[in-house]
């Protein structure tokens, strides 16, 4: 796993984030992920097999709530945080396909 | 200053009056908060209104609460209702949550007097709170060098005396690092303690909302004020808020305390010192230091910093110009998504967006965010392991003593390492105190960490009081 | 539609369904249908900073109930955040299950007796809704978007199949079947026009016997109309494709249903990297025996189980019998017709005035108890009504409710006494002599056309079994 991060991954990585790098950050950026990468690789050479992951520092189970309606935020307050509003709705620019 | 317990006592008695403890407070503020930028907010007028209320049921003979009148200041990453609340971000400039924190209802049930927002590193990701979008914080100690990071407007609200006490959070150590920076108490509480509804997300399964104050005892009565179960947080724990204040002078007599090499090697000699000198303390009270070594912590940096940004990408994905925050405007939504981003995270936030969003990518999951899951769970048998043997671990908070501002910026890789102490706690869920002790380059504070098992505030807090004994303080 | 040479189609298909819960699936924002914009809405389902999901207990027992209906196992399942930017999902995630799902490994058997397996049921939470404005309000073309968290948020299971289905109306009969179990866990209301069920189509053509072929997946089929058309187009065009020497490419696709026609959405290189990875604010589910037989003991009865005990109760197996008890299955008409049946009503009539009668006016079903049903089906059956004055009756009991004997008699009709009916046949016999000539040598069509002359005089109040004793008596 040794990590020559490449370019084209950082390049990808941003479009994949919704970020625009310039061509310099692009380069700066390169470097630093790389740093951090080889860092861990440190967890590489490690032999793992049959350990569990942890997601979840405390194995807590089935904590659910009563299926009972609580108040929902005033509209006017809502819509007054975005952007841009329109009939009651949050307005957005095109949206150029559909949700995958 | 004077205490939280002391202003409790003076307000509940009509000794004071919180609007005069407020008063002292925005004083403080107004004093030196331009020179220093601790506060990107102060909220006088709800701070007013509460002081009012609290002022208010003294005279009607009510209870006024645990935290009766003692201002606090809030780190910007805390949501309160109607308070500008940036994560010291562009891209949250401006916005003004509609609900508060699950910890700022409790502080207001319990007296206390928010007076306002402290700057913090972009999102709480960094160690010196040079990352803001607002401008760096000082040291109130020596304002040419940084207070640490991420909660460092919370630690130097302290250190100014500002406020008694303050709430941060640490992911990594952003409590505690900047707590040992600033020469003040910081607390990383069991994970799940304090509820996190509220907490704008870094790491979820990491971060964990904590005290800054000057002394052990205000350190333990505020955590009790906010900790506790919370519906609101599904990883909240199920039990009530534990009993601490009242174990504060507990002592340590008949405790083991591991000494950890691994939490100490690396170390400037005075940080070396002021651990060795602290465990001298601690055999002197009683406790019997036994030295040991537990060599997975080396391996903490490289999974927090593969876990942390791995989370924190997704937290993150939210901050897209739809319905709240900064918009950059563009021809369609992506495109606008794409602009916002740009211009509204700093290049730390930006690296990490990008670090946690390729170990997630598909063909690098299993090679890092997969393995780093695994040294988590080594992590966590190691401190089980070590908590056979011994009640506490004793080591470093920080390699050194508060550095210059600037001095780390260009260089993540040097600026990560500050946390190296202070990773493994927050891997493993468990608890850690920092306690000011000794004194280091440049008359600078050092300070050690206190670590424990879950749920051990109690033990944390009664060993953290000899050290500040042992201090004079 | 039959495919041509020995082709043959794989489906299989993913229903999404909405559960009819009172609230969302991590808030406590109603979950309701046709509210005003943007009114149920909080920090959490809006996926404001800070904001942190609880899970709905309810959601949770009804995803349980769909899974034991499907005869899946309930197993230990954990939540994972499928990653991916789009605006009507407020935390550019979508909580979902992944690799442990709260259902496993079930099946459906449809009327058919064919079965199809179930690959998994999981619990996932639905996105909100845009409008799109300028151009011709379809997404492509639009120059700006609205958009409305109300429906984000809301609880999903998601049923997947497995790649069994081997035709439309397979595939058909199985979206059909499962949308009354999905009625009658009581887990959703199956209105796909409100998109409470919503269909995705995975299909692939082979040759019998060959391996699997490339797979389309057809987006958001919200009719079993669409869902038939849609794959019926798709099978074709993936065998013009391969017989005119091409290749099918792996990809998503959408159903034009004005156009009848699929057409590409997303190739499979441009598929997105979800970057699925466990959700750190919810913990893990795994609900115990004790929660599990709660569930079990609160389930009623499947469709099937009670298709076959309605079919059962049947005397002859006609297609009209057959299908009539799928029309009462599927609008829970059964009380009726099995106190009918219980009555001494015969099958076949009381099968179709349930059917047809009853469920051209379901929503009127609260002014008809069954014991008003029975009591008009038995006065039809003993020849006190015609059929015509019994659908009359009901008719007025559906509307006003009442009791259909004082109903008859409000309406006059009152039995044709057999001597008027003997009058009339014998005016009629004289009328049409030679068609009397040849239904007594023997041509029993005949029959019917005196039934009709006997109904146009006595405009319908006749009974027609009596009018043929009447023939027969005079042969
Ligand atoms: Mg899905
Ligand atoms: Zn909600």
């Amino acid at each position: 796993m040794s990590s020559p991060l490449r370019r084209d991954d950082v390049a990808h990585v941003a479009k994949l984030a919704r970020l625009t790098l310039s061509s310099a950050e692009l380069d700066m950026f390169t470097e630093q992920l790389g740093q951090v990468l080889e860092h861990a690789n440190d967890m590489s050479s490690l032999n793992l097999e049959g350990v569990k992951p942890t997601a979840h520092p405390f194995e807590l189970l089935n904590v659910v709530r009563a299926d009972e309606i609580r108040a929902s935020l005033d509209r006017d307050e809502v819509l007054a945080m975005a952007p841009d509003a329109q009939d009651g709705r949050f307005a957005v620019p095109r949206i150029m396909g559909e949700a995958p | 200053m004077k205490s939280a317990a002391q202003t409790v006592a003076d307000v509940a008695s009509g000794a004071s009056s919180a609007n005069e403890e407020l008063d002292r407070s925005l004083g403080a503020i107004r004093a030196r908060n331009d020179e220093l930028n601790v506060f990107l907010y102060v909220d006088e007028v709800g701070a007013r209104r509460q002081a009012d209320a609290v002022d208010e049921k003294v005279r009607r003979g009510e209870d006024p609460g645990v935290l009766a009148g003692v201002p606090i200041a809030i780190k910007d990453n805390l949501c309160q209702r109607g308070i500008p609340t940036t994560c010291s971000s562009r891209i949250l400039e401006g916005w003004r949550p509609p609900y508060s924190a699950t910890v700022i209802e409790r502080l207001l049930a319990a007296g206390a007097v928010p007076v306002g927002k402290t700057n913090l590193d972009e999102f709480a990701m960094g160690s010196s709170t040079e990352n803001s979008a607002f401008g760096p914080t000082k040291n109130p100690l020596d304002p040419t060098r940084v207070p640490g990071g991420s909660s460092g407007g919370s630690a130097a609200s302290v250190a100014a005396d500002m406020t008694p006490i303050a709430l941060g959070s640490d992911t990594g150590g952003s409590i505690r690092q900047p707590a040992a920076l600033c020469g003040v108490i910081g607390v990383k509480p069991t994970y799940g303690l304090v509820s996190r509804y509220g907490l704008i997300a870094f790491a979820s399964s990491l971060d964990q909302i904590g005290p800054f104050a000057k002394d052990v005892r205000d350190a333990a009565i505020l955590l009790e004020a906010i900790a506790g179960h919370d519906e609101m947080d599904s990883t909240s724990l199920p039990e009530p808020a534990p009993s601490l204040s009242a174990h504060v002078d507990d002592g340590v007599a008949g405790k083991r305390i591991g000494l950890v090499r691994d939490l100490v090697d690396g170390a400037d000699d005075e940080v070396v010192d002021a651990v060795e000198g602290a465990a001298q303390v601690l055999r002197d009270a009683g406790a019997t230091i036994v030295e040991m070594s537990i060599p997975e912590f080396r391996l903490g940096l490289s999974a927090y910093y593969i876990l942390a940004p791995a989370e924190a990408s997704s937290n993150l994905a939210r901050y897209d110009g739809v319905r709240y925050g900064l918009r950059v405007d563009a021809d369609d939504v992506t495109a606008m998504n794409e602009a916002t981003r740009t211009a509204g995270f700093g290049d730390e936030v930006k690296r990490r967006i990008m670090l946690g969003t390729y170990a997630l990518s598909a063909g690098y999951f299993d090679a890092y965010y997969g393995q780093a899951l695994k040294v988590r769970t080594m992590m966590i048998d190691a401190f089980a392991r070590a908590y056979r043997d011994v009640d506490l671990l004793l080591g470093a908070t920080t390699p050194s003593v508060a550095f210059k501002l600037g001095s780390k910026v260009s260089d993540p890789m040097a600026m990560y390492l500050s946390d190296i102490f202070t990773i493994p706690t927050n891997l493993s869920g468990e608890a850690a105190v920092s306690v000011p002790f000794g004194t280091g380059e440049a008359g600078l504070p050092t300070a050690v960490q206190l670590l424990g098992p879950a749920r051990s505030e109690a033990r944390l807090f009664a060993a953290a009081r000899i050290l500040e004994i042992a201090e004079g303080r | 539609m039959t495919l041509p040479g020995e082709w043959e189609m794989v489906i299989g298909l993913e229903v999404h369904t909405e559960l009819q819960t009172a609230t969302k699936m991590f808030c406590g924002c109603a979950n309701h249908f046709g509210s005003e914009p943007n009114t149920n809405v909080c920090p959490v389902c809006l996926g404001l900073p800070g904001s942190l999901p609880v899970l709905n207990e309810r959601a949770v027992e009804l995803a349980m109930a769909i899974g034991m209906a499907l005869h899946c196992t309930i197993a230990p399942s954990t939540f994972h955040r499928k990653n991916y930017f789009y605006p009507d999902m407020p935390k550019d995630f979508q909580i979902s299950q992944y690799d442990l799902p709260i259902n496993k490994g079930g099946f459906l058997d449809l009327p058919d007796a064919s079965r199809v397996s179930i690959e998994r049921a999981h619990l996932e939470e639905d996105t909100g809704k845009s409008t799109h404005l300028g151009g011709t309000g379809r997404i492509h073309g639009a120059e700006r978007s609205l958009v409305d968290y109300n429906r984000s948020g809301v609880p999903l299971v998601e049923i997947v199949s497995g790649p069994d289905i081997r035709s439309a109306a397979q595939a058909r009969a199985y979206a059909s079947e499962l949308r009354g179990i999905l009625i009658a866990t009581g887990a959703s209301d199956g209105r796909m026009e409100e998109g409470s069920m919503r269909i995705d189509a995975n299909v692939s053509v082979r040759k019998a016997g060959e391996p699997f072929g490339t797979r389309c997946e057809i987006k958001n089929l919200n009719s079993l109309r669409s869902l038939v058309r849609a794959i019926d187009f798709e099978a074709r065009r993936q065998i013009e494709l391969i017989e005119g020497g091409g290749v099918v490419r792996q990809e998503t696709r959408h159903w034009d249903e004005n156009l009848g026609a699929t057409s590409t959405m997303r190739t499979k290189e441009e598929a997105e990297d979800y970057r699925y990875f466990r959700e750190p604010d919810l913990v893990d589910l795994a609900p115990d025996d004790a929660w599990q037989q709660r569930v079990r003991d609160g389930l009623p009865k499947m469709p099937a189980e009670r298709r076959a005990l309605l079919s059962a109760r049947l005397t002859s197996s006609t297609e009209a019998q057959f299908d009539a008890v799928e029309v009462v299955i599927d609008l829970n008409l059964e009380t009726y017709v099995h106190a009918a049946l219980d009555a001494g009503v015969d099958p076949a009539l009381a099968l179709a005035r349930a059917a047809n009668e009853l469920a051209g006016d379901i929503d009127n079903l609260g002014h008809l108890s069954s014991e008003g049903f029975c009591a008009t089906l038995l006065m039809e059956q003993r020849g006190d009504l015609s059929a015509t004055q019994a659908k009359t009756v009901l008719g007025e009991q559906l509307a006003h409710g009442g009791d259909p004997a004082s109903i008859a008699a409000s309406l006059g009709f009152e039995r044709l006494s057999s001597e008027s009916l003997e009058g009339t046949v014998a005016t009629l016999i004289e009328q049409f002599p030679d068609e009397w000539a040849r239904y007594r040598e023997g041509d029993e069509k005949l029959a019917q056309f005196f039934i009709g002359q006997v109904m146009k005089v006595t405009k319908g109040q006749a009974n027609g079994k009596l009018v043929v004793e009447q023939l027969q008596a005079r042969r």
